[in-house]
């Protein structure tokens, strides 16, 4: 998936334009005949290798810095102690509690309603949309989610297309509890997997495949036809393709902004106050994530439904994407990073040099033709 | 933070500070890198210049890094930034720059998208222009001559944890 990653964010305003052209494009491209010092200058390609060497800001995305100790202190060390008691042996009971109770309502709504209802969709359909809605409320719950959404709730219409940033799997319950979306995903092992297949395809969701290649066109119809269709639940895409900490943004892909419809921008930021919200899945599984989040005092969050947006005439899907998500990052206060989330589970590649030589090549060859 | 930053005293600080002219004048900045120093990924090449780049700081102890990098901050002059740029394409460190120093370096930019012969011919022609032959050597003085007076965008801003 080509991404514009093309400059690092240099040391003058955040508001540089060029970071918003797709690569190759440049507002200050002289044209004209070529002269020597177009081509001396190389100070674009060495800034950029010199940001490399000063900063790895790729890695910094997905790093969760952990929380500097307070309760070294002679009176706070017991307090924290009697906190961690209260935690596991009174808070994480109680919401395991609640989470069966939950789970036992729905089951034995969700079971008999998916069954016996088979030949009414629409009254199948709303029910499930509220049981799933009500489920997640008590995932929140056993969380103790304090969440704050702000601006006005989703509504159900067809063609249009929600995006959010992604800081873990828990944004998509977040969400869920207000709204029953669609949602595109990758496919899980294990009892997250079973989840997937059972309960969310209910709400009408979408999977792929991270590691085939072909699956990107696939999905890409898959999510073309559920956006046409007035029936089915707002489709949610988070555009990041994978989790980040949740204090910077990474490219997002344009999948989610060519598809010829309304995209309404979703803000998510977790207050780190109780506990780090973000999932590192390479360090954690889902399970232990949950585990962590159920023995804290509460996840706290902010959730910002923003204005819907179309794309404009002459945009292409890349800047289309880079505006949402200057807005998102705005309202979010996240840094922006020029990097393909997708680089975390591949070695980058010398495609990424490769590609830069070409397009560098190939101005300059065509720089050469203009006399 | 500081997690790391105990390695360094602040006698080394102010040392590394002078070293590279106060262009990184903040604690925290030489901080930053010196975390950096130790960590680099020497073989990581995201950009047709990373390894060039590498190479020039390898081997360099902390204080040289930084002197090094300074040209990258925003209150270096144009003439050190120059200089940088100079010291890229003068690979052998003689203190000129012929045809071939360039020719390498236009290869590592353009990589196999380009022949040897366009490079020779795209070179040949805006040396040319610029009234030179290929068979002269660019000092640093020619170097500056040819940026004038825009000074080169060289900018990188060392993200402080």
């Amino acid at each position: 998936m080509s991404s514009t990653a093309g400059k690092l964010v240099t040391s003058r305003s955040e508001l540089n334009i060029e970071d918003y052209l797709p690569s190759g494009s440049s507002i200050h491209e002289p044209r004209g005949k070529l002269r020597l010092i177009d081509l001396i200058d190389i100070s674009p390609t060495l800034t950029e290798a010199a940001g490399a060497i000063v900063d790895d800001s790729f890695t910094r995305c997905f790093k969760s810095n952990p929380p500097e100790p307070w309760n070294w202190n002679i009176y706070l060390f017991p307090l924290w102690c009697f906190g961690v008691v209260v935690r596991y042996c009174i808070l994480f009971p109680l919401r395991c509690l609640t989470l069966a109770f939950g789970w036992f309502i729905f089951l034995s709504t969700f079971i008999p309603v998916h069954s016996l209802l088979k030949g009414q969709d629409k009254l199948r359909k709303n029910i499930e949309r509220v049981l799933v809605e009500m489920i997640c409320s008590f995932f929140v719950g056993s969380w103790t989610g304090v969440v704050k959404y702000h601006g006005p709730r989703p509504s159900i219409r067809p063609k249009q297309v929600y995006v959010a940033n992604h800081t873990s799997m828990i944004d998509f319950i977040v969400l869920e509890q207000m709204t029953a979306f669609a949602v595109i995903m990758q496919k899980h092992p294990g009892w997250v997997g079973l989840l997937q297949s059972t309960i969310l395809e209910s709400v009408g969701c979408i999977w792929f495949n991270r590691s085939e290649a072909k699956d990107r066109e696939i999905v890409a119809r898959k999510l073309r036809d559920h956006v046409q269709g007035a029936d089915n639940n707002p489709l949610l895409i988070f555009p990041e393709g994978t989790c980040v900490n949740n204090n910077y943004t990474v490219m997002f892909k344009k999948g989610a902004f060519e598809l010829g419809c309304t995209v309404c921008p979703i803000a998510i930021k977790y207050n780190k106050i109780f506990v780090d919200a973000f999932w590192n899945s390479r360090k954690q599984s889902f399970t232990m994530h949950l585990l962590q989040l159920m023995t804290s005092w509460a996840v706290v969050c902010e959730v910002w439904y923003l204005e819907p947006q179309t794309i404009r005439p002459g945009e292409t899907a890349i800047e289309f994407a880079e505006r949402v998500r200057d807005m998102i990052s705005l309202r979010a206060g996240l840094k922006k990073v020029p990097w393909d989330g997708y680089l975390k589970y591949s070695r980058p590649s010398s495609k990424h040099s490769e590609r830069k030589q070409q397009s560098f090549a190939e101005s300059l060859l065509a720089r050469l033709e203009e006399k | 933070m500081g997690n790391t930053s105990s390695m360094l005293t602040q006698y080394d600080i102010e040392e590394v500070q002078s070293h590279c002219q106060d262009l990184f004048e903040q604690q925290e900045i030489l901080l930053s890198l010196y975390q950096r120093f130790c960590q680099l990924d020497r073989n990581f090449a995201m950009n047709p210049l990373s390894l060039r780049l590498l190479k020039m700081v390898d081997g360099l102890n902390f204080k040289d890094f930084v002197a090094f990098l300074s040209a990258f901050s925003a209150k270096a002059s144009l003439k050190q930034k120059v200089k940088l740029i100079f010291q890229v394409y003068d690979s052998d460190c003689n203190g000129k720059v012929s045809f071939k120093d360039i020719i390498e370096v236009l290869r590592d930019l353009s990589g196999s998208f380009m022949s040897d012969e366009q490079r020779e011919q795209v070179l040949s022609q805006v040396l040319n222009e610029a009234g030179y032959t290929n068979d002269s050597f660019l000092t640093l003085e020619d170097f500056i001559k040819v940026f004038g007076s825009c000074k080169p965008e060289m900018d990188v801003e060392i993200p402080v944890d």
